[in-house]
């Protein structure tokens, strides 16, 4: 007995580990292989490095800014929806992308309410496509998170710090210099480094908002390349250049970056004797009802927009719809199947393997082991042909990471609870993981499957690449009704994306805890 | 006869030694201060502490290579003896199969079991929904159903109230007498030994002594018992 006797074995999530390694390395040396028969950098290839960076860079300065001030607001304030409210930061994590890009361009397009009111006033409409339009869509996305992830830094001052400021009579300024500086001074480079390695593999708003030679990120520019060009070799340079960013950017987001902001008790509420002042209070409403109307109203327009085109859908967008729910089903299966001997491994001590596959899924882009499984499939078989299998794996191991980190503390908490009784009993193996293991883990595998079905359903970004003119899942099918100018319809099929991967997520999550024990 | 063969246990920085031998059929108690090494004993003879040397031998059969489950004992931990998403009446049942694959027969022999403990009506309950002392009596179940040939328990009725914990001694001690098991109780009281155990093993600075007759043991404690009872 060299090593303690567990009921169950880590060799299936060893497998699963290197499963996926396998996967990212090998589409990685597919594509490296590639690029090397290639030529240098073109003048294109810099402006789109240029742009990704300067997009990521003001993305990640205005989202953490705004949502510093959002979450100073949030943390010492009570109101009522207050909790609804933190918990709809949380929704554009599941929010398809194709979704939240009609609802911006119904508030802040062209014809959208925000150009109509300008009009009126006599004034130019907005112009929303380029720089400024992906800088938008991405704060859009990344100021909840990065406002959950400042939120969770003002939730760790310990309540008694403020009861000793309040004891001491410390004004702002004083507040400021003792508590808040401090602890921003630890938490933004996290939600900074995260916010920017987020929006450098940014496809799908680059791809409806940006385009053209001076609005193009590397990820847009290999689907263009892939595209139109269907030059393999550039592809491929540019997917080294982009793995190589995202690499960096993932390891820098991880060393700096304290807590996740998906844990639990950010609604906590907490006593403050602080911002009492009228001029305090007006400034924390503002910030709450703008930030509030800046992530509702898009939402509000896709439902209005998408309502009345919803009956009216042609059969081409319910055919998506179901190939789109398929797709997630099959991801969700795929994704439940490496992760939970994954958990299971790294409840068992073997962390560093398993993790580090797990990262690695946060640094690999999806455009870049599209094109390499292209590469790789090309010569056996038609990899159109093969769009929606390819887009389900790719989907599932883009969910690992956050999968992992959702199942890990509960395998964990399960193996070390009921290992030595389920030993003495002589469950070991299959008995113990189906009578213990999976009925104990069922909450959180219903919370996992429930964001692998939702990313999975709303995802824009792999089936772009390999989709044929007669395939499509429903954002692909969003996309292509937007590009023919058929607004009302796209609006309706958003609706139903929306509905569908928010239904996913509800009813995945729901039956996860439905009877569970704690 | 369980004997321990100059036995050295490891557990983590400490070890405790024991070269002894328990009669087949005989209850003992093993008592001694905290941290003195009562549970890293039971642990070594279930099997979850590896021995550095010597050997544990049940009826001359050597249990070092056998795995915990595959041991002849039942154990009842601390806490957590049941799986709170389980029934009673199959949590009961996992001391027939491990997997649950009862057939009818065997149903009906967890039924009787739940009968013998008293809990005849709560079969389809979870263990969340009974008291501590009904949570005990459902681990006793499954003890009656496992009939192994040796009884651990590393004080599983500690929470429970004077009253209920005695109850709980003198039904591990019928069980004990109608499937003829060896029982080996960890215990920090003394009133717990003079209960229901014959003898007793006192357990004091990584040592554990062989067991003598209790009433003998305890009227006339040695030095390091002493010092434990006060």
């Amino acid at each position: 007995m060299a090593r303690r006797a567990e009921p169950i074995g880590a060799v299936p999530g060893i497998g699963a580990a290197l499963l996926v390694a396998a996967l990212i390395f090998g589409t990685l040396a597919a594509v490296a292989l590639r690029a090397e028969s290639g030529r240098g950098f073109a003048a294109s290839d810099w402006a789109a490095l240029r742009f990704t960076l300067v997009q990521a860079l003001l993305s990640a300065g205005i989202s953490v800014g705004l949502a510093t001030g959002l979450a100073r607001a949030l943390a010492r304030r009570r109101f009522w929806g207050r909790s609804v409210l933190i918990a709809l930061l949380g929704a554009p994590f599941i929010l398809p992308v194709i979704v939240a890009i009609l609802g911006l361009l119904a508030v802040f397009g062209r014809a959208g309410w925000v150009s109509q009111v300008l009009i009126y006033l006599g004034a130019e409409p907005l112009q929303i496509y380029g720089l400024h339009g992906v800088v938008l869509a991405h704060v859009f996305f990344n100021l909840p998170l990065a406002t959950r992830l400042i939120l969770q830094g003002w939730q760790e001052i310990p309540a008694e710090r403020f009861r000793l400021a309040a004891q001491l009579n410390a004004g702002p300024v004083a507040m400021w210099q003792l508590l808040e500086a401090p602890m921003l001074r630890r938490v933004v480079p996290g939600a900074l480094a995260v916010v920017f390695a987020i929006c450098l593999s940014s496809f799908a708003v680059a791809l409806t908002l940006g385009g053209g030679p001076r609005a193009t990120t590397i990820e847009l520019a290999i689907y263009q390349a892939f595209r139109f060009d269907f030059d393999l070799g550039r592809a491929a340079l540019l997917s080294v250049l982009q793995l190589g960013l995202t690499g960096c950017a993932a390891y820098v987001a991880l060393r700096v970056s304290a807590g996740e902001g998906m844990g639990a008790g950010l609604d906590r509420a907490l006593r403050r004797w602080d911002g009492a002042g009228g001029a305090a209070r007006l400034l924390d409403a503002g910030w709450i009802a703008l930030a509030g109307l800046f992530l509702v109203l898009p939402l509000a327009a896709v439902v209005l927009s998408g309502l009345p085109g919803l009956l009216l859908l042609p059969g081409a967008v319910w055919a998506a719809a179901l190939t789109s729910v398929l797709v997630a089903v099959i991801s969700t299966l795929l994704l439940l199947v490496l992760a939970l001997p994954m958990a299971a491994a790294v409840a068992l001590g073997r962390r560093k393997v398993i993790e580090g596959a797990g990262i690695l899924g946060l640094a690999a882009s999806p455009l870049v082991i599209g094109t390499g499984l292209f590469i790789v499939i090309y010569p056996i078989a038609d990899p159109f042909m093969l769009a929606l299998p390819v887009t389900a794996l790719v989907n599932a191991v883009m969910a690992l990471p956050f999968a992992l980190r959702i199942l890990v503390p509960r395998a964990r908490e399960i193996t070390m609870r009921y290992s030595r009784l389920a030993l003495s009993l002589d469950m070991v193996g299959t008995a113990f993981v189906w009578r213990v293991f999976l009925p104990r883990m069922r909450a959180q595998i219903g919370f996992a499957a429930g964001l692998a079905a939702a990313l999975s359903m709303g995802d824009l970004g792999v089936i772009a690449l390999f989709a044929d003119p007669e395939v499509a899942t429903l954002p692909l099918q969003v996309y292509r009704l937007m590009g023919a100018y058929q607004m009302q319809a796209a609006a309706g099929a958003a609706l139903l994306l929306l509905l569908l991967s928010m239904g996913a997520f509800w009813i995945l999550d729901r039956g996860g805890r439905w009877h569970a024990e704690a | 006869m369980l004997r321990l063969e100059k036995c050295e246990i490891a557990n983590g920085v400490f070890t405790v030694r024991a070269d002894l031998q328990i009669a087949a059929g005989s209850r003992v108690a093993v008592v001694g201060p905290s941290g003195a090494g009562k549970t890293t004993l039971i642990e070594a003879i279930a099997g979850f502490l590896p021995l550095i040397q010597g050997r544990i031998l049940w009826r001359r059969q050597d249990l070092n290579a056998m795995d915990p489950g595959k041991r002849p004992v039942a154990m009842l931990f601390q806490d957590g003896n049941l799986f709170p998403h389980l029934t009673v009446a199959q949590n009961a049942g996992l001391g027939l199969r491990p997997n649950l694959r009862l057939t009818l027969p065997e149903q009906a022999k967890v039924q009787r079991a739940l009968d013998r403990v008293g809990l005849a009506d709560l079969a389809a309950r979870k263990p969340a929904a009974l008291s501590g002392g009904q949570q005990s009596r459902v681990a006793l179940a499954r003890v009656l159903l496992q009939r192994r040939d040796l009884l651990l328990l590393d004080e599983p009725f500690a929470a429970l109230g004077p009253a209920l914990k005695a109850e709980m001694l003198d039904l591990v001690a019928e069980i004990a007498s109608e499937t003829g098991a060896t029982v080996l109780m960890v215990s920090h009281d003394p009133q717990d030994a003079r209960r229901i155990a014959d003898h007793v093993i006192l357990v004091a600075e990584g040592q554990a002594h062989a067991p003598q007759p209790t009433a003998e043991l305890l009227d006339n404690p040695p030095p390091a018992l002493k010092a434990y009872l006060g």
